[in-house]
């Protein structure tokens, strides 16, 4: 894995040399401002962006705490949401039908186009201590509840048909066949999708603050530091890298959580 | 009284509007252990499924030990045993055995008294805490019979769960298995394709003919007990294993050619 970091880095900065030595403009000009130097982005983590501020990488430390708080509640409402409507759904064909495809057409609206009517409508309904990061946290959940509910679905009803007719021998309820078979059966599946949500919910976060106008996470500093691109690109490029580093953390730990919760063939996990 | 009585059951299927069951007439007495043969399409897995309330029949009744099929299931009266083991995998050997124990609500100390006593009947002490995925596949059957046995029901479904093993282990679970059923007595309908297995096991042999499902014929199975691999070889065995091939031959005449070759097995 640092291997391919470093060759991924090595390419930029490959790309960087030859594009810029060459004076290539195909597709865009390189220069110090379209692909500041990696040195020049690490070494502004450990700068002040402003006098009398404390270091960039000290101010987006704390700033991914804010939107990781606000993509972990997301993520786990989402989670809940979308595991509900699996298990809602694999009971009755007639609302699967019925429901499934507003389901997917609730994605195919932007996210962007949402989430300024999500600050509006939830925000004032929401105690004081989930001002404002609440609303985010919701429109996280909004990106992160559709792979879940789809793969649980997918998952609940791939329980083996003979499995089934064992568990009607057992004359076994609803529920019982819900707990003991369909449940354990969905969980690769329903890690599947949690793995998609879990990146998907920081990406719902970051988004969710720029209508939200919350300058306390990534997202702010992101629309902050877009206005001073062309003259400290670093900034942003910093930003961004904290960004990808928080959807990692995320990634990862769904990983960890699979793999205490799966017992599974080993040629079975994937 | 008779712990399985079948009248007059017929089941049609709409859908190719196939008969798979035609007037069948059958009863089953205590510690029976009674086999259903023929060759494929004669309905013996739906009559089995017929039994266990899997699947209901279009007319004609269906008794188990003294009553509907529905409540017979509904009070646990019989496990199943199918071709496939169907283990779950995110379980145990010993969390498979337990399963129907623990949809019966037992605490977990009888539990593992039960699991730990199946699991010596199969012969399988050790390998309560393995993985279905980390057994053969005669051992996860051995397990199934355990799960199926472990509250022990009073009748035994098993729907040719030895056809996916190979010949030598499938004769050294038959012997097992009739171990197992001499010692529990309960009673036992078995589905199979082979006929020298449903001679061996059983106390009587129901042989079925296909399109529609009838019963061709019952051959009583007089070997002497305990069957031992001895009773394959003793000349009785092998005319039991003629008089069957006959009953089966004589109604299949409108058998397709890989039918008959899997009769003559």
């Amino acid at each position: 894995m640092a291997a391919v970091l470093a060759a991924l880095v090595g390419f930029y900065e490959l790309y960087h040399w030859v594009w810029a030595s060459a004076g290539w403009t195909w597709p865009f000009p390189v220069d110090d401002t379209s692909m500041p130097h990696v040195w020049v982005i690490l070494h502004a983590l450990w700068q002040p962006a402003q006098v009398n501020q404390p270091a960039l990488g000290t101010i987006l430390f704390h700033k991914s705490l804010f939107t990781a708080k606000e993509a972990a509640a997301g993520f786990a409402l989402g989670a809940v949401v979308g595991f509900g409507l699996g298990v809602v759904l694999v009971h009755s064909r007639l609302l699967t039908r019925g429901f499934l495809p507003y389901i997917v057409a609730s994605q195919t609206i932007p996210i962007l186009a949402i989430a300024p009517m999500v600050v509006v409508w939830v925000n004032p309904k929401l105690p004081g201590s989930l001002q404002g990061w609440g609303s985010v946290a919701v429109i996280a959940a909004y990106l992160t509840f559709f792979p879940v509910a789809i793969n649980t679905l997918r998952g609940l009803q791939s329980a083996d048909p003979r499995a089934l007719d064992l568990m009607r021998t057992y004359a076994a309820g609803r529920w019982t066949v819900l707990w003991k078979l369909r449940v354990p059966t969905s969980l690769p599946y329903v890690f599947s999708a949690l793995k998609i949500a879990a990146t998907a919910s920081v990406v719902g976060a970051i988004i969710g603050e720029l209508p939200s106008g919350l300058q306390s996470g990534l997202g702010g500093a992101i629309l902050n530091f877009n206005q001073y691109y062309s003259i400290e690109p670093q900034e942003l490029w910093a930003t961004n890298i904290v960004a990808a580093i928080l959807g990692i953390v995320f990634f990862v730990a769904v990983v960890s959580a699979e793999k205490v919760a799966v017992r599974r063939a080993p040629e079975n996990v994937g | 009284m008779s712990v399985v009585e079948l009248k007059a059951v017929t089941k049609t299927f709409p859908r190719g509007n196939v008969t798979a069951l035609e007037n069948i007439d059958l009863a089953l007495e205590p510690g029976e252990f009674v086999s259903l043969i023929g060759p494929s399409g004669c309905g013996k897995s739906t009559l089995l499924r017929v039994i266990g309330d899997l699947i209901e029949p279009s007319s004609g009744s269906v008794t188990v030990n003294g009553k509907s099929a529905r409540q017979a299931r509904a009070d646990r009266d019989y496990g199943i045993v199918f071709q496939d083991a169907v283990l779950f995998d995110w379980r145990t050997v010993a969390k498979n055995i337990a399963l129907p124990l623990e949809l019966l609500g037992w605490d977990r100390a009888k539990r593992r008294e039960r699991v730990e006593r199946m699991l010596s009947l199969v012969e399988l002490t050790g390998f309560a805490d393995h993985h279905p995925w980390q057994l053969s596949g005669g051992m996860q059957q051995r397990v199934a019979i355990a799960r199926a046995l472990a509250f022990e029901p009073a009748l035994l479904l098993m729907d040719e769960p030895f056809g996916a093993l190979d010949e030598m282990t499938r004769e050294r679970l038959n012997l097992e298995l009739l171990s197992i059923w001499q010692q529990l007595s309960s009673t036992v309908v078995f589905v199979t394709h082979s006929i020298s297995e449903a001679v061996f096991l059983s106390t009587r042999v129901v042989v079925m003919s296909p399109r529609p499902g009838r019963i061709a014929g019952i051959v009583p199975i007089d070997l002497p007990r305990p069957r031992s691999v001895e009773t394959r070889e003793a000349p009785r065995y092998f005319e039991l294993v003629t008089q069957v091939r006959e009953l089966l031959r004589q109604r299949g005449e409108h058998l397709l050619p890989e039918e008959e070759a899997r009769i003559a097995e």
